[in-house]
């Protein structure tokens, strides 16, 4: 479980984060929605310790990563797998090297149990045979898929997040990589955050949904209470997809 | 003054959380193929035709017949060994690796494969620049040696074959009064502009904000502030070793 309490975020004079407070839970898909430019990401960038908070608290199953000292932060930083948007392979590696980077800054296993352990969570994700194809020969969806093997390659992964996963995926791989999401999260029993602003993935894998509006969180909820959530902003958010208009009005 | 503060610190996070020796090892060497085998091509043809040209000029200079012809490679071996070798070559060098390295970790940085090392709770300024400015400070060294020894010899073939000099004056003016003092003060420059080039074009990549022009940017900011940081040290180094 993660919890995040009062977070304060400013760029110069501009707000993006006003007091934003929440519990991520253990087991379930937690997904961060809103609009672009809301600071879903910025939020989950200060959660992860990748922009520092100017006020607030996280703490990840009540130890306060805020207040941590070095040697905490990084052990805690190691219990933790994230999917990029953009996928962040790196681009000098192969697709297999690219897993086993992980275990081999973090872990004393040998070659062969790191390279099992890759190919176990390649065939996991759909990918058994593509160890020696470098990022630029894959799709993008397969870069998803490789960077949620590289994110929970590690046996250690409690915390896994993913930034907009299906930014430029079409409709079916979108489904793909967010039922991947959800299975792993199940299998793992890991805490698993999202943050999207897709209504496909709010309506396929949001156990857990908080709407943020101009850096405030509005709603919380789960994919059951969308339709009548009450909250203006966040209908307004919900309804200006056509389908999801079109569902509200039979 | 704000760049230059970030940019101590920066130098002084490279130093900190780092990974095991055995990672920065297996980094060095990659980086140092990298930096100092792949520029090998760029030096030997740079410098032969520096040493060729100071030849010939200096040659063209020296008219009067009171002046042996053996201070042509007198005049060519100090210029090299002082100035040509390791400064020049900093140049190109600043233009190959420093626009690489700035370039490489700007688009490292924009496609947030940094914040996934930062992520798995690597330091990433350490594990990706501290080999890059390891691994310049061990190789341009020995591209400068070679420079030196490509440049006096390039003279030693342009003056000979166009007639200015002969094979035994030249050889007789690189042995004269030879101060083996140059040789100290060119490795030492060597070593300090290999650390400037290697460490600003890498903070300058580092902090690359923004997409592909942003880094275009970074790079040729990375070479300019580069090759001024060389020739202040220059002076810098000349006026306090000499």
């Amino acid at each position: 479980m993660i919890e995040f309490r009062n977070i304060h975020k400013s760029f110069e004079e501009k707000v993006v984060l006003d007091g934003v407070s929440g519990v991520l839970e253990r087991g379930k898909c937690n997904l961060l929605i809103g609009a672009s430019g809301t600071g879903k990401s910025v939020l989950l960038k200060c959660i992860v310790g990748l922009i520092p908070t100017d006020q607030g608290e996280v703490l990840f199953d009540n130890r306060d990563f805020t207040l941590a000292d070095r040697d905490l932060k990084t052990d805690i930083r190691r219990e933790i797998g994230m999917l990029f948007q953009s996928g962040a392979l790196f681009d000098s590696k192969t697709v297999e090297q690219n897993v086993m980077f992980p275990l081999d800054i973090l872990t004393k296993m040998s070659k062969e149990e790191k390279l099992e352990r890759a190919n176990i969570v390649l065939k996991r994700v759909g990918l058994e045979n593509t160890n020696k194809k470098m990022p630029s020969e894959i799709s993008g969806g397969m870069k998803k898929r490789v960077g949620i093997a590289r994110a929970i390659v590690n046996e250690d992964v409690k915390y896994l997040f993913c930034d907009e996963p299906n930014s430029g995926l079409d409709p079916q791989t979108s489904i793909l990589i967010d039922d991947l999401i959800k299975e792993i999260t199940d299998e793992l029993q890991i805490t698993t955050t999202v943050v999207t602003h897709d209504m496909n993935s709010v309506l396929g894998i949001g156990d857990k949904i908080m709407f943020l509006f101009k850096g405030k969180k509005v709603w919380e909820g789960n994919k059951d209470e969308i339709m009548d959530s009450g909250v203006k902003e966040f209908d307004d958010f919900v309804f200006a997809n056509k389908v999801m208009n079109k569902m509200r009005h039979g | 003054m704000r760049g230059i503060g970030q940019y101590f610190i920066f130098l002084g996070s490279l130093f900190v959380n780092r990974e095991t020796v055995s990672t920065y090892v297996k980094l060095i060497i990659d980086e140092c193929i990298l930096i100092g085998w792949k520029s090998i091509f760029i030096v030997v043809i740079i410098s032969s035709f520096i040493g060729a040209v100071s030849t010939v000029q200096t040659a063209y200079n020296l008219v009067s017949p009171l002046i042996d012809r053996y201070v042509i490679s007198l005049i060519v071996r100090d210029m090299t060994l002082l100035e040509l070798a390791p400064t020049i070559t900093a140049l190109v060098f600043a233009g190959k690796v420093g626009s690489n390295i700035a370039s490489g970790l700007g688009t490292m940085r924009i496609t947030e494969q940094i914040d996934a090392l930062e992520v798995m709770g690597i330091n990433a300024s350490s594990y990706l620049v501290l080999p890059k400015i390891i691994a310049s400070m061990l190789m341009y060294p020995l591209l400068v040696i070679l420079a030196a020894f490509l440049s006096i010899y390039g003279g030693y073939l342009a003056g000979v074959l166009t007639g200015v000099t002969t094979p035994y004056e030249y050889i007789y003016g690189i042995r004269a009064d030879f101060n083996e003092y140059s040789v100290s003060f060119a490795l030492t420059k060597a070593v300090v502009f290999a650390f400037l080039i290697s460490s600003i074009s890498a903070y300058k990549g580092y902090f690359t904000k923004g997409g592909a022009l942003e880094v275009g940017i970074a790079s040729t900011n990375a070479v300019t502030n580069s090759c001024i940081a060389v020739l202040l040290a220059d002076y810098l180094l000349a006026q306090l070793l000499l």
